[in-house]
């Protein structure tokens, strides 16, 4: 079932530089897929236009029956609550204990105590930080702090899953603790779109796996491996 | 329900912020806490000022004087057309022997001359003591009644009613526009501290955009901290406006330089300013930080 449609994208930014060139890409319900690409190809770009960072200059992109060009900026709200997004700098807040940074995602919404408590302690203990919640961020390695974020992320139920480099700043085999944790929340349901670098976990991983080359679309491997499509 | 939840969390983080953040908290709700004060002071003034003219209005007293040999007719006419005036509340009528007989208890040389005057050696004449029902209009009520047949002289205290009339009304007038200023003075003071709130949470709000927070949900928290910043900041003008005015009603006796100039009962005046310094503070305090973050949200 299609639940991401990119019809000719196209994104140029204000300082006359095109990120993105007519992009056609359609993602199904659960899939797990790697955008690769060199500095600049438009990788990130493409996140932020999935979570409507960014609006693009042309074309359609359809998320949920959300036609997410169109949407307008007080109601952007309606699309994140159906996606979740990782960066490669975390994200969280330092005066905030690990069970409070995630529990944030759900109390601004107004969620009794007992469901926040629930749903939190859920996607820490699926990120495997259940017994660290007191803890304060600054106190955590980088790995587990993009635990947390990713436990953020997810703790609404999200059915889409956008991350912008999470291994980006993390060490090989904790990238590969972060990768597994992925994979785990993907075989739950939810679709997962990753932009990365990273040619090691690409390889190991062996997903979908789209090229972009200076904004345009150049493969798309149902499981691709990093060497595979630079080569 | 939900909404309550809500509430409840953001009164719960703007009271964290407001100390988290508390020397700015402090700066702002110091500022708040001045310009509440002249607020206060400006509202306690302007209804005294208020009062003032009131009681004046009472007690000026047109003086109608007649002539000495006025018939009895012609009084009773006099006294009608006095009565028909739209601007006559009431009336008093003295005759020259009853001024006579009061000037002699005054005094004892008023009494000794007066004493000796026969009935028809009085020189003083009949007066009628008039007040009216609006005091911007003495003058043309004088002049009317002074163009009546029979009338010798009218008194009313020419100039001074004007002069005090006009001078209480600049008072008045200046003292809302400081009013007004000073209301724009507080809104802008929490507008700022807001913004600086809003650039040390840009962190948060950005995540709480990412999470899929809606315009509201990220405005409520910063209304709520306005609210209490301008809650704050009326505390101390509130227990002055309470204890100071108080302190003043009882020094003064009442009365501001003269048993002319009468203060107004302390209760329930000052918890009625009390109460509109407590509502200034809190609606401007929750419409300068809605300015703000829309401002600089872009919402």
């Amino acid at each position: 079932m299609e639940l991401i449609r990119i019809r000719g994208i196209q994104k140029q930014y204000k300082n006359g530089v095109t990120a993105l060139c007519d992009l056609d890409l359609s993602i199904k319900k659960g899939d797990f897929v790697f955008v690769i690409g060199a500095s600049g190809s438009g990788k990130s770009t493409l996140i932020k236009l999935l979570h409507r960072e960014e609006r693009p200059t042309k074309g359609q992109i359809i998320i949920g029956g959300i036609d997410v060009a169109k949407l307008r900026n007080s109601k952007v709200y309606k699309l994140r609550r159906k996606l979740g997004v990782v960066f490669q700098d975390f994200k969280l807040l330092p005066k905030l204990t690990v069970y409070e940074n995630v529990a944030f995602a759900l109390e601004i919404f107004g969620l009794p105590q007992g469901e926040v408590r629930t749903k939190t302690i859920k996607a820490l203990e699926l990120v495997g930080l259940k017994n660290k919640a007191k803890q304060f961020p600054t106190h955590l390695s980088g790995g587990e702090q993009q635990r947390v974020a990713i436990a953020r992320a997810i703790v609404n139920g999200p059915k889409i899953l956008l991350c912008d480099e999470p291994t980006g700043n993390l060490d090989p085999d904790t990238s590969y603790g972060i990768m597994k944790v992925l994979e785990v929340i993907n075989k739950m349901g939810t679709t997962i779109i990753m932009a990365t670098h990273d040619r090691e976990i690409v390889d190991k991983m062996e997903k979908r796996v789209i090229l972009l080359d200076e904004g345009k679309l150049v493969k798309d491997f149902e499981k691709g491996t990093y060497d595979h499509e630079i080569y | 329900m939900k909404f309550i939840r809500m509430i409840g969390r953001d009164i719960r983080d703007a009271i964290k912020s407001v100390f988290r953040n508390f020397s700015l908290s402090m700066a702002s709700i110091s500022c708040i806490t001045i310009t509440l004060l002249l607020v206060s002071l400006a509202i306690v003034s302007s209804y005294n000022v208020d009062n003032f003219t009131k009681l004046i209005s009472r007690d000026f007293t047109i003086v109608v004087f007649v002539n000495q040999d006025i018939t009895e007719e012609e009084l009773t006419e006099v006294e009608y057309n006095i009565k028909e005036n739209s601007n006559v509340s009431e009336y008093k009528f003295q005759s020259k022997e009853d001024i006579a007989a009061s000037m002699m208890e005054t005094s004892d040389t008023f009494k000794n001359i007066m004493g000796q005057w026969d009935e028809t050696e009085n020189p003083l004449k009949d007066t009628f003591l008039i007040k009216v029902k609006n005091i911007e209009e003495i003058t043309e009520t004088a002049i009317v009644i002074e163009k009546l047949d029979n009338v010798s002289l009218v008194r009313y205290g020419e100039g001074i009613v004007e002069n005090f009339l006009s001078v209480f009304k600049i008072i008045e007038k200046v003292l809302v526009a400081i009013v007004i200023l000073f209301i724009f003075v507080t809104a802008f003071l929490i507008s700022n501290t807001i913004k600086l709130t809003i650039f040390s949470r840009r962190r948060e709000i950005e995540i709480m955009r990412l999470v899929g927070a809606s315009n509201f949900n990220i405005e409520l928290p910063f209304i709520v901290e306005g609210l209490f910043i301008g809650m704050f900041g009326a505390i101390i003008p509130i227990i002055l406006t309470i204890y100071g005015y108080i302190a003043l009603f009882t020094q003064f006796d009442g009365q501001l330089f003269s048993p002319f100039v009468r203060l107004v009962q302390p209760n329930p005046f000052v918890y009625i300013v009390s109460l509109i310094i407590l509502s200034i503070g809190i609606i401007v305090g929750m419409f300068g930080s809605l300015s703000a973050v829309r401002k600089h949200l872009k919402i």
